[in-house]
């Protein structure tokens, strides 16, 4: 189990207090203080983690973010980011003495420009809305993890986020071009803006993935791009993982670059077919390998991959040849996580591996399930090696996710082993925390957490996570 | 590379993390020195040129790991001999800044430079997956790795890449890399005007086509509008984009591949600017406002990358370009120029008081005896 700090009672004694002048620095019914109110925002979508905060600010402006930090700082609280709390690692998870700061109402769309193809939104705005706001024009947003429905930019700034399509289009820092920073101390700044390549250090790959650690991002520019022509899917199961491994690999390394490269094993296809119905083939993995540009790029590539496919004998190759067909190809995938949600609790992993040991990995992670006695499902994206194992287990067992925990534990430390990380797209949070020093060194980690120093100097920005609670034990405390 | 000081090139990472505990004396941090920018204050100068070679290659991960000194010729052979390249396209400096020697990796990156392919596959930063690293105390530190997709811990990668040396010596560099692809086919556009040549850019980076290079050079009236792929792609896609474009005096689609070659060398490379006198900007703003730069500037010559989104001038000595662009928001760097001329103009675009303070905070703690590429970053 995940270990949090013992929250300050100096903090707690004087929550009345704070909390009322926290009141006046906002607009009415913006502090939510209620402990009934507040277990809204106890947890993020790592569930087995809940710890309601001291209180929730949601503030309207960016100038109301600047005064609530600048309050918490003066006062010495710690304050938890928050967007829309979907974060799988934990980065949204409260401490007792903590503010929780929402930017859920900064959600409007400041600027679109198409003729310089960048999008300004303020960062409470959901990541398919910016999409939405665009797509009339033909246009789209492209980091698209699943969740985007409901995640908010200011999420997946912090936590770099991916998605299906990242093989071609990069993740969040990919397309990130500037942002309205707002520091722990309340002052206001902007690193990068509508052109490219901001001068001086590269602040605004700092800032990406830095989990909400070094300032509150209220304001985002985001590149934006012409959607393709078409897209079209293709299915391919395979008798083995190995083989289906060896495929992506292949595919790749033959020039092909696909948008996504989608990879499901058998206790996936099976839930999800159970689940919805999508027709899979009986097999024990399939790849949905999706391709996209004009019908005549679609047709030679998709001819390219199935040419490769071919060669490793597989059960069946489905080429879509409607939206009909892809709409079909894509459900089973797009339903996995839902499914296997049905069948039992699930934890779901997020480790990158080199490509050229998925085949080794796969198998070891086989031989581990039988070992710790927990079923797995992989489902993830393959093209860039960033695996999703998902471990069922029972919440209600006592001792049950305990063993989940250490069996995933172990899944990482294979990750590391073989050359890859700990997380690719969900972020440390408290999830991997404890994980760090499997990866990094001590020395790795202290360049880190200087950085955090420079930014945050008395480390009460989501203080609890990231780092290895022993080696942030005395910036904490400071 | 200067010669006026000692050089010290370290043959391993370990004995480049000794020399650097050792040393007291402020460093001058290089790999070939193709690319000085501004002036350092050093004693010695510290260079990565015997840390050689491709570490790790693996063409079906897309993946490829090299030692900092490594040079550009080294690794792009490798990489050519199983179809792929580094895909942000990176710059030679050598014809505009009059240097010799072969550029290395370490310097690709130490510099964050990019080309013509930036607006499409990003910049070197963007390819970049991972570095290995001797901070101000000699320790050798690392992050990110040899996996595409990563967010475990901070992106340090990022900070070092741009970071000219200010930071740490970059030891090994790790990237995503891509393949080639089979055909290019630049459209050609014969026009005379900078927002003319703009709003056809414009027109084909907002289309479905996939552009991967729009480039204006004003001396031959020409724009240059670049698309990869397979051959029927290709064509398929030019023709499309021709259709667009319609309204615009065409020339041709060029499919060349030698010819494309020199296009878009001397683009990327603003070989135009070679020998000529006069100091040479490199400004970056937001497309639509590079005609008020050419306006403000009136430069003496001029070539436009990214679609307008970068922006070559080559101006009188000590033209003030950063008042003479007033409000426009973007940033400039004094590429070349007199030596000195960085006391008048700051090489770098200065910033608000906040990040400058950040950025002086963050050399602190990396640096903290002050030993690495003083004075470049003021």
């Amino acid at each position: 189990m995940m270990e949090m700090p013992v929250p300050s009672s100096i903090i707690l004694e004087r929550k009345s207090s704070l909390v009322l002048k926290l009141q006046k620095i906002l607009p009415k019914g913006s502090v939510i203080h209620d402990k009934y109110e507040t277990k809204a925002y106890e947890c993020d979508a790592l569930t087995a983690y809940r710890c309601p905060p001291m209180c929730v600010v949601l503030p309207e402006t960016t100038q109301q973010v600047s005064d609530v930090l600048k309050f918490c700082y003066l006062e010495n609280i710690p304050v938890v980011p928050r967007g829309s709390g979907t974060s799988l690692s934990g980065g949204a998870l409260p401490t007792a003495d903590c503010v929780v700061l929402g930017v859920s109402k900064l959600n409007k769309v400041l600027e679109i420009d198409y003729d310089n193809r960048f999008i300004k939104v303020q960062t409470g705005r959901t990541n398919l809305s910016v999409s939405v706001a665009i797509e009339e024009q033909g246009f789209f947003y492209a980091p698209d993890p699943s969740s985007q429905l409901a995640c908010a930019i200011a999420g997946n700034i912090a936590m770099n986020s991916g998605g299906a399509h990242c093989l071609k289009y990069g993740v969040t820092t990919n397309n990130l071009l500037g942002v309205k920073l707002v520091l722990m101390d309340g002052t206001i700044t902007e690193i990068g803006g509508s052109f490219l390549d901001a001068p001086s250090y590269d602040l605004l790959g700092l800032i990406c993935g830095s989990e909400g650690q070094m300032g509150v991002v209220t304001e985002a520019t985001l590149r934006i791009l012409r959607k393709p022509e078409f897209a079209r899917p293709v299915l391919i199961g395979f008798d083995s993982n190995e083989v289906a491994g060896a495929c992506v690999s292949d595919i790749i390394k033959a020039g092909v670059l696909p948008v996504a490269i989608e990879f499901m094993d058998r206790p996936v296809i099976e839930a999800t077919e159970a689940f919805s119905g999508a027709g899979y083939p009986d097999c024990e993995a399939l790849l949905i390998i999706e391709v996209e540009g004009s019908e005549v790029e679609i047709s030679e590539q998709i001819s390219i991959v199935s040419s490769i496919a071919r060669r490793h004998k597989p059960v069946e190759v489905r080429e879509s040849k409607s939206n009909e067909e892809s709409a079909k190809i894509w459900l089973g995938r797009k339903s996995a996580f839902g499914a296997m949600g049905k069948i039992n609790d699930y934890m779901c992993l997020d480790g990158t591996i080199p490509i050229s040991s998925l085949p080794f990995v796969l198998k070891r992670i086989g031989e581990m399930s039988k070992e710790y006695g927990l079923a797995v499902g992989n489902v993830f994206h393959a093209g860039d090696g960033n695996m999703h194992p998902l471990i069922l287990f029972d919440a209600n067992k006592p001792g049950d996710l305990e063993l989940c925990e250490s069996f995933g534990a172990d899944i990482l430390r294979l990750c590391v082993e073989v050359g890859g990380c700990l997380t690719g797209e969900h972020g440390v949070g408290i999830e991997k925390r404890d994980l760090m020093l499997d990866q990094f060194s001590k020395e790795d980690l202290e360049v880190q957490m200087k950085v955090k120093d420079v930014f945050d100097p008395k480390w009460l920005l989501n203080p609890a996570k990231v780092f290895p609670l022993s080696v942030s034990e005395l910036r904490r405390n400071q | 590379m200067p010669l006026d000081k000692s050089i010290v090139a370290p043959k391993t990472e370990k004995e480049l993390s000794e020399f650097v505990k050792a040393t007291i004396a402020p460093l001058r941090i290089l790999g070939a020195g193709t690319r000085p920018i501004g002036s350092p204050i050093y004693e010695a100068v510290l260079s990565t040129s015997n840390l050689k070679g491709v570490t790790l290659y693996e063409p079906g991960a897309l993946t490829i790991v090299a030692r900092a000194g490594t040079p550009m010729s080294e690794l792009n052979a490798v990489l050519v001999a199983e179809n792929q390249r580094l895909s942000f396209e990176p710059m030679d400096h050598r014809k505009l800044l009059s240097t010799s020697g072969e550029p290395t990796i370490g310097g690709v990156v130490a510099t964050n430079t990019s080309g013509s392919r930036r607006i499409q596959a990003g910049a070197c930063r963007d390819s970049l997956i991972g570095v290995r690293f001797i901070d101000g105390a000699g320790n050798i530190l690392k992050n990110g790795g040899r996996v595409m997709k990563n967010v475990t811990g901070y992106d340090l990668v990022k900070l070092m890449a741009g970071s000219y040396g200010t930071l740490g010596v970059i030891s090994e560099v790790s990237f995503k890399v891509l393949p080639v692809t089979e055909v290019v086919g630049t459209l050609i556009l014969n026009v005379s005007q900078v927002s003319t040549a703009v709003e056809a850019m414009s027109r084909a980076l907002g289309s479905p086509y996939g552009i991967s290079g729009a480039a204006f050079n004003p001396s031959s009236g020409q724009v240059f509008i670049r698309l990869e792929g397979t051959e029927n792609s290709v064509k398929m896609r030019g023709s499309s984009l021709s259709r667009l474009l319609s309204e615009f005096e065409q020339q041709i689609i060029e499919t060349d591949y030698d010819r494309n070659s020199i296009i878009w060398n001397t683009i990327r490379n603003v070989t135009s600017f070679s020998k000529k006198s006069g100091d040479v900007w490199r400004i970056s703003v937001k497309p639509s406002d590079a005609s008020l730069v050419t306006i403000a500037l009136s430069p003496a010559e001029f070539v436009l990358d990214w679609g307008g989104g970068l922006i070559w001038a080559l101006v009188n000595q000590q033209l003030d370009v950063r008042s003479r662009l007033g409000a426009i928001a973007g940033h400039a760097t004094l590429i070349r120029s007199k030596p000195g001329a960085e006391k008048k103009f700051p090489t770098f675009h200065p910033e608000v008081a906040v990040i400058d303070l950040i950025s002086k905070n963050l050399r602190e703690k990396f640096d903290p005896r002050q030993l690495f590429n003083q004075g470049i970053f003021g």
